[in-house]
């Protein structure tokens, strides 16, 4: 798939007159590589700004919530159970009297965390394993296939409801630690898959003739060549961590008090939904538009570095 | 073929041997379930001993699995917290969340792939974005708001229909948790077959077939519909084991009795055999799923051949 971009981009350049015409300098210098390619195509799309600023805006608010609100979302006063929005509360109060606005600003922290945590240590044990297992082969790709086959055999709410409940951490660090787990079986496939067909191309197989150590073809050749599956996976995934994460907490096995998360929150409000609707809205809107700014990112990802979905 | 399903058969042994043992291993360290028949008592400990002799957790772990499996294969799961047998909770639970599957899984299959199928044709234009935006926001609302909006607005606000279900679990209470339930998953068969028509409908087949002067009806169903449908169909099967297991959501917010609520109760009260028992079978459908999903390739797609 890389090299389908750079030989029609080179391609063209000498057979067809007016498209010389037509080449941009940045064309004629240098073909460009598929990572080029990609980030072209994503500075002309809306949506990659779109949810790139969200982005950015949620990780600013994660890790200095206090620059967005000052209020303290520990700061609660039970005379205020459940009441509407008042001046300095413009999202009113919870059942415990917490400010419901302040709430909402630091959750964002736990869900930001958990996504990008379990992305990154879901695609570097993922990737490491499943690559190793491809390029080697042999029984360390059968025991993996193995062991691969056996997580996903638990769909992974299942496995969270019983492994969590058993572990009762409740921090983020024992999410982050249980979402790996049972996560990077899946981008150890595809990063399995992509080392394999990269093993076989030409490139490869000179390398390997003119005498390349095992290591170099791995790092030189196979590897910027098989990452882009593995990162496209990886960016679509960390929305659907964040919404897991969510859920978990949800369920009361994810996340626990007094760890500030959308999910517990939703949870508490639940309850009250009749009553007290705008509980749930703020934190449940603030959720969903978390998890769509990483599934638009993860999209504009794909269609920039998969070009065959075009 | 035969040979293939047999030599599947066989692959699925350890990999259900490991996932229950992994399970097995995780539920047993819950917590001492003999301490947890007893409450916020202490248990007096010959009594304890002799329960624990009962149960046959005086045995080492692996002999424990090993005793266990030898039973589930006589048909004995053991017994849940109330002394039921868990053969009896799973009898009341299997049905009532398969019907709720069943609901999901049709929505999901009739609406995605009409999405799909209606948005692919017209890639590009107002249709097809209205759709993919649709499906975002499908995939990015989690479940649980989903349901608790639904909930409030559909059945309390407008009343068009139950906000819980009642025992027995009819038909016609279960629409709404299973517009829920499938809701994810049929943004995604939407987002497939979409992507699968629209390139599909560029394939020459196609346009040998509309050149044959095949009424468009026929070339849509027929030839497009049939070569799209291949991945949607693999999606769909890995999808039942996540329908069985993603209605523990489900079922807690509209109140069904169903393997959720059940699986829930014995993590509550501690009790391995419930955990253990109910997580053992959703994992052999899981797995039988994915089988009958690769058999089903090769109807679909007489290419693909086992040998």
């Amino acid at each position: 798939m890389p090299d389908t971009t750079n030989s029609t981009v080179k391609d063209q350049e000498p057979t067809t007159l007016d498209a010389v015409a037509a080449i941009t300098p940045e064309q004629r210098d240098v073909p460009r590589s598929l990572w080029n390619d990609a980030w072209h195509d994503l500075r002309r799309k809306p949506i990659f700004y779109v949810s790139s600023l969200l982005i950015l805006f949620l990780i600013v608010i994660s890790l200095w919530p206090s620059l967005m609100t000052s209020t303290s979302p520990y700061a609660c006063d039970l005379g205020k159970s459940q009441m509407g929005p008042a001046n300095g509360h413009p999202f009113g109060f919870d059942t415990q009297g917490c400010d419901v606005y302040a709430r909402t600003i630091y959750g964002a922290r736990a869900s930001v965390a958990v996504g990008i945590f379990t992305t990154l240590g879901v695609a570097i044990l993922g990737s490491v394993l499943g690559g190793l297992a491809g390029f080697y082969g042999g029984w360390w790709d059968a025991i993996l296939s193995r062991i691969s086959d056996i997580f996903f055999g638990i769909p992974i709410l299942l496995g969270g409801v019983v492994i969590l409940s058993v572990i009762k951490g409740g921090s983020i660090t024992t999410v982050v630690g249980f979402m790996v787990l049972l996560g990077w079986p899946q981008v150890a496939r595809i990063a399995r898959g992509a080392v394999i067909t990269a093993k076989q191309q030409d490139y490869v197989q000179a390398a390997r003739a003119l005498g390349a150590s095992s290591s170099r073809m791995l790092l030189r050749h196979i590897t910027p060549n098989a990452l882009a599956p593995v990162i496209v996976v990886a960016t679509i995934n960390l929305g659907m961590y964040i919404s897991l994460e969510a859920t978990l907490s949800y369920l009361g096995v994810g996340l626990k008090p007094p760890t500030v998360s959308w999910g517990i929150d939703i949870s508490q409000a639940s309850t009250m939904i009749r009553n007290a609707p705008h509980m749930l809205l703020w934190p449940a809107g603030a959720l969903s538009i978390t998890v769509l700014a990483f599934i638009m990112l993860g999209d504009a990802v794909r269609d920039a570095l998969d070009p065959k979905l075009r | 073929m035969g040979r293939y399903v047999i030599r599947r058969l066989l692959q699925m042994v350890p990999v259900f041997l490991g996932t229950t043992l992994l399970i097995f291993v995780m539920v047993y360290a819950l917590g001492d379930p003999v301490a947890a028949m007893f409450g916020d008592r202490a248990p007096d400990p010959a009594t304890a001993a002799m329960i624990r002799h009962q149960l046959y957790l005086d045995h080492p772990l692996w002999q424990q699995y090993l005793h266990y499996m030898g039973n589930i294969f006589q048909g004995d799961f053991g017994t849940a917290f109330d002394g039921q047998p868990v053969t009896q909770l799973m009898g009341s639970a299997f049905p009532v969340t398969l019907r709720l599957t069943l609901v999901a899984f049709a929505i999901e299959g009739l609406f995605g792939i009409g999405l799909g199928l209606f948005a692919g044709l017209r890639r590009g234009r107002l249709a097809d974005t209205g759709v993919l935006g649709f499906t975002l926001l499908m995939i990015s609302i989690p479940v649980f708001v989903i349901g608790y909006l639904l909930q409030y607005f559909v059945a309390v606000k407008w009343q068009l229909a139950n906000p819980a279900v009642a025992d027995g679990a009819p038909f016609g209470d279960l629409i709404l948790p299973g517009v829920v339930l499938a809701g994810v998953s049929l943004a995604y068969v939407a987002r497939l077959t979409r992507t699968s028509v629209a390139e599909n409908s560029r394939a020459d087949y196609i346009r040998t077939a509309v050149a044959k002067g095949m009424p468009r009806r026929r070339v849509t169903t027929i030839h497009l519909l049939r070569n799209s449908l291949i991945p949607v169909v693999t999606y769909l099967g890995t999808d039942i084991g996540n329908l069985m297991a993603g209605a523990i959501v489900t079922e807690r917010i509209f109140n069904v009795k169903g393997v959720g609520f059940q699986l829930y109760q014995g993590i509550l009260r501690q009790n391995p055999p419930t955990v253990v028992g109910f997580v053992t079978i959703l994992v052999l459908i899981f797995l039988l799923a994915n089988l009958l999903v690769d058999l089903l390739y090769a109807v679909l797609d007489p290419r693909i051949r086992y040998a």
